[in-house]
């Protein structure tokens, strides 16, 4: 199916050369961090994780997401999603992809990744955060592959590839529970040690990934011949709505313990984050944005007429996408590492390089998310013609 | 810890013992191939113990002035960088523009290239340095601190927890402990995740973001220097004590930091700790310091 790849419109073609650009000039300022170290990051002895693995947690996030139709067509066979699971699936390879890549890019000494497999170390979480995101990939590539073919060739998929489709949601799950098992499990991080991290973590990811395949689904629709229908795009709106509310529910029962026990560990990130320490306040107007975007996402989603409008439903994945991001990918883990152990509030703010890096690993995400759909349709297309 | 590994490293540290200690140690170590069951023999002279411990005496560290030759000594010899200079981003080779105009342009493109970083401290490498008492006891928040205790300059390093948070976290083993307690670093394994730092709930460890051998005026050839990409820390002196010798800031402290075996009752330590009252950081987290301090 590679080669339908390879036939595609000028616009097609010109998007491929906008996301490759974007890569390759990602790729040369990487060349540069890799001469001179990670020091050309904004990240400092205190905040010693930045940008990269803020992303990196994001799009675990948005790769989970796509659990969200598999789920309910395969479980509950629920029939309108037939068309679209394809959609999440790929959507998942290439945010695993962009996750692979935030953490090589964030590696201090890349040529020795390796190391994580040569010398396997059961008790870190990065092991297993390891194995479960490639285990991700790989089972979504098979997947989504082999159902696409079977569509393709008018047969029925395989037997074989069922196991795996069951398997794959509670893989879903695992990889972004891991990946807050990796923030969670810290002695001394009060913003992170919280069993509810995980919990919030499924449920933003159910909100942003379902929310980004609905904005993708209306741009097919727009500017190509696949129209997911707007019955399966109504259904992922609710998903979209009830996870949010869930997520802003979570954050509101981690504001509760710490104000209402008043632990000062605990107080003191959060006010870091919204109302600024001892003069630090970076971020704190980001973090009012993101939670004024998801309050309003969940307003506008809330009410079924304005949810059916198209129009106004895609500005709600828009904007609650956007808040999501921005407490995932800033906040986050700032506030893990700020106040620092030591209690110095050290600022974090992302150099240039370090942005134009990050912009090119998702200009390459994005490349092999186009190239993914591309094919998704075209075999779409060939079938209905 | 892999058996092979421990192995190999024993043999490391015996034969850069053995240089300054015994020849034919060095001789042995070389040949020996933990592979094929060469015996490994420890130096003679090496100082061991059950569970490695330090107790420092604030109350005769008193000022910056007192803080100061221990830390020096310390990142003296463990080749610790201090960097004078921001990190920049490469510039353009004008000297090689072959016309007057094609140079002046080129310095012109040179001075746009922004300074990435305005503020080398970010890059700061410490093994053992000096905070605050609230700092260094952030649960402590005790608002009417005596006076001494307020503003009394505390040593910092790291605790060699008997059970520590960074040894969990660090997914290569680059990050290990040793059975006598003191946790180790292996620069050449440590894939500069940044894990351990994330993990150690005392800020004790520092990543190399640049070269570190840019930030050393002079080299103490008996102890490796770094490469950029890996975590360092403190290291308890491992080196000196496989060669007998007391770590360095215990050395350079004239009696006021104390260092000796905490499973052994009769030990130097462990007899300052019976007659004194001793804190150590933040034990309500579970990692089990090794580092008391007498206040
Ligand atoms: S102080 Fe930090 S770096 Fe040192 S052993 Fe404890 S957890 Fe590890
Ligand atoms: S940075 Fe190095 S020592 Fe630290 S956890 Fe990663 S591999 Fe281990």
């Amino acid at each position: 199916m590679l080669e339908t790849a390879l036939k595609g419109s000028k616009r097609y073609w010109s998007l491929l050369i906008v996301l490759g650009g974007l890569a390759g000039a990602g790729f040369l300022v990487y060349l540069q961090q890799f001469e001179l170290g990670l020091g050309i990051t904004g990240m400092s002895r205190d905040v010693t994780w930045g940008f990269y693995i803020a992303q990196f947690t994001f799009l675990v996030g948005v790769a989970a997401g796509g659990v969200m139709l598999v789920l309910p067509y395969y479980l509950h066979h629920y029939k309108v999603f037939s068309k679209i699971t394809i959609l999440g699936e790929f959507l998942a390879i290439s945010a695993v992809s962009m996750c692979l890549m935030f953490i090589i890019v964030d590696l201090g000494q890349p040529m020795r990744a390796m190391n994580v497999i040569l010398h396997p170390t059961p008790y870190s979480m990065l092991f297993w955060d390891m194995i479960v995101l490639n285990g991700y990939l790989f089972l979504n590539v098979v997947v989504g592959w082999a159902v696409l073919e079977a569509e393709r060739n008018a047969v029925a998929p395989p037997k074989w590839i069922k196991p795996l489709i069951y398997l794959s949601v509670p893989w879903a799950f695992g990889i972004h529970t891991v990946t807050a098992y990796l923030y969670c499990g810290l002695p001394g991080r009060h913003f992170w040690l919280t069993a509810v991290l995980a919990p919030r973590f499924l449920a933003s990811a159910f909100a942003a990934g379902p929310a980004l395949i609905i904005i993708m689904a209306l741009i097919l629709r727009r500017f190509t011949s696949f129209d997911a229908g707007k019955e399966a795009i109504q259904g992922i709106a609710r998903i979209v709505t009830y996870a949010l509310i869930a997520n802003v529910f979570f954050f509101a029962c981690e504001v509760f313990v710490a104000l209402y026990s008043q632990i000062p560990g605990h107080v003191h990130s959060l006010q870091y984050l919204f109302l600024g320490l001892h003069g630090h306040n970076a971020l704190v107007p980001w973090m009012w944005t993101s939670l004024f975007l998801m309050l309003l996402a969940i307003a506008l989603l809330i009410v079924p007429s304005l949810r059916q409008n198209e129009t106004v439903l895609c500005f709600s994945c828009i904007i609650l996408f956007v808040g999501i991001w921005i407490d995932k990918g800033l906040g986050m883990i700032s506030g893990g590492f700020i106040p620092t152990p030591l209690h110095h509030v050290v600022d974090y703010i992302p150099t240039i390089p370090e942005i134009i890096i990050s912009l090119g690993v998702y200009g390459a995400g994005f490349l092999i998310l186009t190239v993914l759909y591309k094919i998704a349709i075209s075999v779409k297309e060939e079938v209905s013609a | 810890m892999d058996n092979s590994r421990r192995t190999f490293l024993k043999i490391a540290g015996i034969a850069a013992a053995g240089l300054t200690a015994a020849p034919a140690v060095t001789s042995l170590a070389s040949s020996a191939s933990p592979s094929k069951g060469g015996k490994v023999v420890r130096n003679p002279e090496a100082l061991t113990a059950k569970h490695w411990g330090m107790v420092i005496d604030t109350r005769k560290l008193t000022t910056s002035a007192d803080l100061e030759p221990i830390i020096e000594a310390c990142h003296r010899i463990h080749n610790v960088p201090t960097f004078e200079d921001d990190l920049m981003m490469p510039q353009l080779p004008c000297r090689m523009a072959e016309t007057e105009s094609l140079k002046q342009s080129c310095e012109k493109v040179n001075e746009k290239i922004p300074k990435i970083s305005s503020d080398k401290k970010r890059h700061e490498i410490k093994w053992i340095w000096e905070e605050e008492f609230h700092n260094l006891f952030p649960d402590q928040l005790n608002p009417y601190l005596t006076e001494h205790l307020e503003h009394l300059p505390f040593l910092t390093l790291c605790n060699h927890c008997a059970n520590p948070s960074c040894v969990q976290a660090c997914p290569t083993k680059a990050t290990f402990q040793r059975e006598d307690g003191i946790v180790l670093m292996d620069f050449h394994r440590c894939i500069g995740c940044r894990f351990c730092m994330a993990a150690c709930p005392y800020g004790s460890r520092s990543f190399n973001f640049r070269d570190p051998r840019q930030g050393l005026k002079e080299i103490n050839t008996a102890f490796p220097t770094r490469m950029k990409g890996v975590v360092e820390k403190c290291n308890f002196c491992a080196e000196r004590l496989s060669k007998g010798q007391m770590p360095a800031c215990v050395e350079a402290s004239n009696g006021t930091i104390l260092f000796g075996d905490l499973n052994d009752p009769e030990s130097e330590v462990r007899k300052a700790l019976k007659e004194n009252y001793a804190v150590r950081r933040q034990p309500s987290l579970g990692t089990e310091p090794s580092v008391y301090y007498i206040l």
